[in-house]
C-alpha cells in the first residue's frame, strides 16, 4: 500500500498573530512554525496503516524551502520519503490541489491522507478539490479509519452527531483531531529522518500554474470585544442578566 | 450569468434554519449582481421541505427528489449542483459552512472551474464583488475577491439574519440533474445525538463547560443551567477531548461556531481557538476561579467563583425568574 501525506508549514496556533500595519499580510519576523496540527493526525494515521498493512509513506509539502523541517518532522515520525514542492508564493487551496494532482499522477499512491483544514488559513478545501480532480471519493473529517478489502470505512465528525461512510480506494482522508494520537518523533526516529530522500521540485518541473482563483486584498484585526466587568457574587449577575441585559 | 444559487440543508425531514441566513447572503449578493436568488434542493421525498422553501420569495426552487440523495455524499451530490449551477445561470453557488457545506462545496468548486470562499461574512461591491471572512482562529479578517467568473461560496451563518418567509409562495419545479450515483462512495450511516435541545447553532442560549469541570458527571450542571434557560449545551475541546462531553458539542475554530443572545463559559479558560467560535455572542458570561483567566478579556460578566457553587446558586436563582 502506498500512502500519501500532507504537510503544511503554519504559524504555531498558541502564538497571537500580528497584522502588518499596511494591512498587505502578517507579521513573520519572531514568528515560530511547525506542521498544521491536523496534519500530524493525518501523517500519524498514514503511518499506522502502512503498519498495519505495510507499504510507504511519501510526505509532502508545498511552501519555502524551511518547509524541510516540517518534513524531516514527518520522516522522524516514520514516513519514509518526503517531497518539497518549493515556492515562496501564497497559494490558495486550489493551486495546492492542481500541484497535488500532479504529484498524485507521479506516485500513484492507494490512499491518501491529509488535514482537515490549515489552522492558519481556515479554509478546509484542498483535499476535497484535489478528490474532484482526481474523480476520487473522499471522505473528510475522519475520527476513525478501517482499510481493508480496497476499501476504506470511516467515521465521520458531523454536524448533529457522527456518519459513516465507505469508499472505494483510490481515496483521500481528512484527519479530525479525535483520529488518533500522533506520535512524538524519537531520537532515533530524528537521526534516520536526516538520510531518507527528501526531493526537491518546483511547481514549473510539475508544470502548474499557481496563480490563485481566490486573490486576498486585505488583512485586518476583528472588532475586539471590550472586557466587561467582574460581578460581586450570583444575585449581581442575575439581577444585571434581567435589568442590564435584559435576557431573561 | 448574475443568479445566486443557494443549496438547501435539511435534517429529519425538516429545513435546517442555517439554509435561511444562507438566503439571506444571497439576498445580499444578488442585489449587487442584479440576479435572482434560486434555491435547489436534493433529497428523497422531502416534499415538505420544498414547501417551506417556496415561502422566502426566490425566484426559482429546483427539487432533485431522488432514493440517490436520501443520504448526503459529496460525490453524488456535487455534480447535481455542478449541473443545477449551470440549469440556473448562476455567478455565485452557496451554502451553509457546516460539515455538510465544508465537505461538499470545494468539489462543486472544481466542477465548475470557480474560485471557493470559505466562511463568508460579508459580500460587497467595490470595483468587483468582495468577500470578507475570518481565518488564524478569528484574529485576522481577511478582504478577497475570486477572479473565476462562478464564485462558490461557504456562508458563516451567525453572521446573517435568518431569512423570514415573504408570502407569495415559489412554484416549485422538479429538476432531474441526470448524473449517475457514484460507484466508488458509500453512505453506512448517520448516528444522531438525539436531543431535546436546541442544535447549538440556532439557540438563543448556549451553556458551555470546560476541562475545569473535571467530569463528564459534573457536566450534569451544566445541562441543568441550560435547561431553565431553553438554550444548548457547548463545551471546549479539553472537555470533549478528556471525554466529558460529546464531539458535536465542541465549540471553536475547529468546531461549530455559535452566536447566540447569552453565552455562559463555565471553568473554560479562553484560548483562542475557543474564543473562536463564540466570541460574536451578544452577552457573554463567565464562570472561573483563575480571575487571570483570559475569558474574563471578553466576557461583559465575570463571576471569579468555584464553578461547583456559582452555577447551581445561578440555576436555582434564574428558576425562580422564570416561573
Ligand atoms: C489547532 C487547534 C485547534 C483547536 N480548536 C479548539 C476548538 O475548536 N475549541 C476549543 O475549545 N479549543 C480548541 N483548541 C484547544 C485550545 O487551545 C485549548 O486547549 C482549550 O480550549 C482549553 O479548554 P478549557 O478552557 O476547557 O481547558 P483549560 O485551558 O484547562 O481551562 C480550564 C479552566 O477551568 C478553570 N477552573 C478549574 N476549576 C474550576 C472550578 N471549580 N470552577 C470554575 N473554573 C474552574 C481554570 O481556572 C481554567 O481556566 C484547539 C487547539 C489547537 C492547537
Ligand atoms: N501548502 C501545503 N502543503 C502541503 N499540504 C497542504 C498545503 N496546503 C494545504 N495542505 C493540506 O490540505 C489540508 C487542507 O488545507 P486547507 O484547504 O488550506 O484548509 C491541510 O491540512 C494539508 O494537509
Amino acid at each position: 500500500m502506498k500512502i500519501l501525506t500532507t504537510v503544511k508549514r503554519v504559524t504555531d496556533p498558541d502564538m497571537k498573530v500580528k497584522i502588518k500595519p499596511d494591512q498587505s499580510g502578517v507579521v513573520t519576523e519572531g514568528v515560530e512554525y511547525k506542521m498544521n496540527s491536523f496534519d500530524e493526525y493525518g501523517v500519524e494515521e498514514a503511518i499506522a496503516i502502512k503498519e498495519e498493512h505495510g507499504g510507504e509513506v511519501v510526505a509532502v509539502s508545498i511552501g519555502p524551502s524551511q518547509s524541510t523541517k516540517e518534513l524531516r518532522t514527518a520522516m522522524a515520525m516514520g514516513a519514509d520519503r518526503a517531497i518539497l514542492v518549493e515556492t515562496d508564493a501564497d497559494l490558495d487551496s486550489d493551486a495546492v490541489a492542481r500541484v497535488l494532482t500532479e504529484i498524485v499522477q507521479r506516485e500513484e499512491p492507494d490512499v491518501i491522507l491529509m488535514g482537515k483544514q490549515s489552522v492558519d488559513s481556515d479554509r478546509s478545501q484542498a483535499a476535497q478539490l484535489l478528490a474532484s480532480y482526481l474523480d476520487w471519493p473522499q471522505a473528510t473529517f475522519a475520527y476513525d479509519v478501517e482499510v481493508a478489502d480496497g476499501w476504506a470505512t470511516v467515521g465521520r465528525e458531523v454536524d448533529g452527531g457522527t456518519s459513516t461512510k465507505r469508499i472505494r480506494l483510490p481515496g483521500i482522508i481528512t484527519a479530525d483531531l479525535r483520529l488518533n494520537e500522533p506520535r512524538y518523533a524519537s531520537l532515533p526516529g530524528i537521526m534516520k529522518a536526516k538520510r531518507k530522500p527528501l526531493e526537491t521540485l518546483t511547481p514549473d518541473d510539475l508544470g502548474v500554474d499557481i496563480a490563485p482563483r481566490v486573490n486576498v486584498l486585505k488583512f485586518e484585526a476583528p472588532e475586539e470585544r471590550e472586557a466587561g466587568e467582574i460581578l460581586e457574587d450570583v444575585d449581581e449577575l442575575v439581577d444585571r442578566l434581567k435589568n442590564e441585559a435584559n435576557v431573561i | 450569468m448574475a443568479n445566486v444559487l443557494v443549496v438547501a440543508e435539511h435534517l429529519d425531514g425538516a429545513l435546517r434554519k442555517v439554509t435561511r441566513s444562507v438566503i439571506t447572503f444571497a439576498r445580499d449578493a444578488a442585489e449587487l449582481t442584479g440576479g435572482d436568488v434560486d434555491v435547489l434542493l436534493l433529497g428523497s421525498d422531502v416534499d415538505a421541505v420544498a414547501e417551506e422553501l417556496a415561502q422566502y420569495g426566490v425566484s426559482r426552487v429546483l427539487y432533485a427528489n431522488d432514493s440517490a440523495y436520501a443520504n448526503y455524499l459529496a460525490e453524488n451530490y456535487a455534480p447535481a449542483i455542478a449541473a443545477a449551477a449551470e440549469e440556473t445561470d448562476a455567478a455565485i453557488v452557496c451554502a451553509p459552512a457546516s460539515t455538510t457545506g465544508k465537505d461538499l462545496l470545494p468539489r462543486v468548486a472544481a466542477s465548475l472551474e470557480a474560485g471557493m470562499v470559505s466562511d463568508a461574512i460579508s459580500v460587497s461591491d467595490d470595483d468587483g464583488l468582495k468577500f470578507r471572512r475570518p481565518l488564524w482562529a478569528g484574529n485576522v479578517i481577511t478582504t478577497v475577491e475570486v477572479v473565476t467568473p462562478v464564485k462558490v461560496v461557504s456562508v458563516r451563518t451567525t453572521d446573517f439574519d435568518a431569512a423570514e418567509p415573504s408570502g407569495d409562495a415559489t412554484p416549485v419545479e422538479s429538476f432531474d440533474p441526470g448524473v449517475a450515483p457514484s460507484e466508488t462512495a458509500e453512505f453506512v450511516s448517520f448516528d444522531q445525538v438525539k436531543s431535546e435541545r436546541p442544535e447549538l447553532t440556532d439557540a438563543e442560549v448556549v451553556v458551555a463547560g470546560g476541562r475545569g469541570l473535571r467530569s463528564g458527571e459534573n457536566f450534569e450542571m451544566i445541562m441543568d443551567l441550560a435547561d431553565t434557560l431553553g438554550g444548548a449545551v457547548g463545551a471546549s475541546r479539553a472537555a470533549v477531548d478528556s471525554g466529558y462531553a460529546p464531539n458535536d458539542w465542541q465549540i471553536g475554530q475547529t468546531g461549530k461556531v455559535v452566536a447566540p443572545q447569552l453565552y455562559f463559559a463555565v471553568a473554560i479558560s479562553g484560548a483562542i481557538q475557543h474564543l473562536a467560535g463564540m466570541k460574536g455572542s451578544q452577552n457573554i458570561v463567565a464562570i472561573n476561579t483563575d480571575p487571570d483567566a483570559p475569558i474574563f478579556q471578553v466576557s461583559d460578566y465575570g463571576l471569579v467563583a468555584d464553578a461547583f457553587e456559582a452555577v447551581p446558586e445561578l440555576t436555582e436563582k434564574l428558576q425562580k425568574l422564570v416561573d
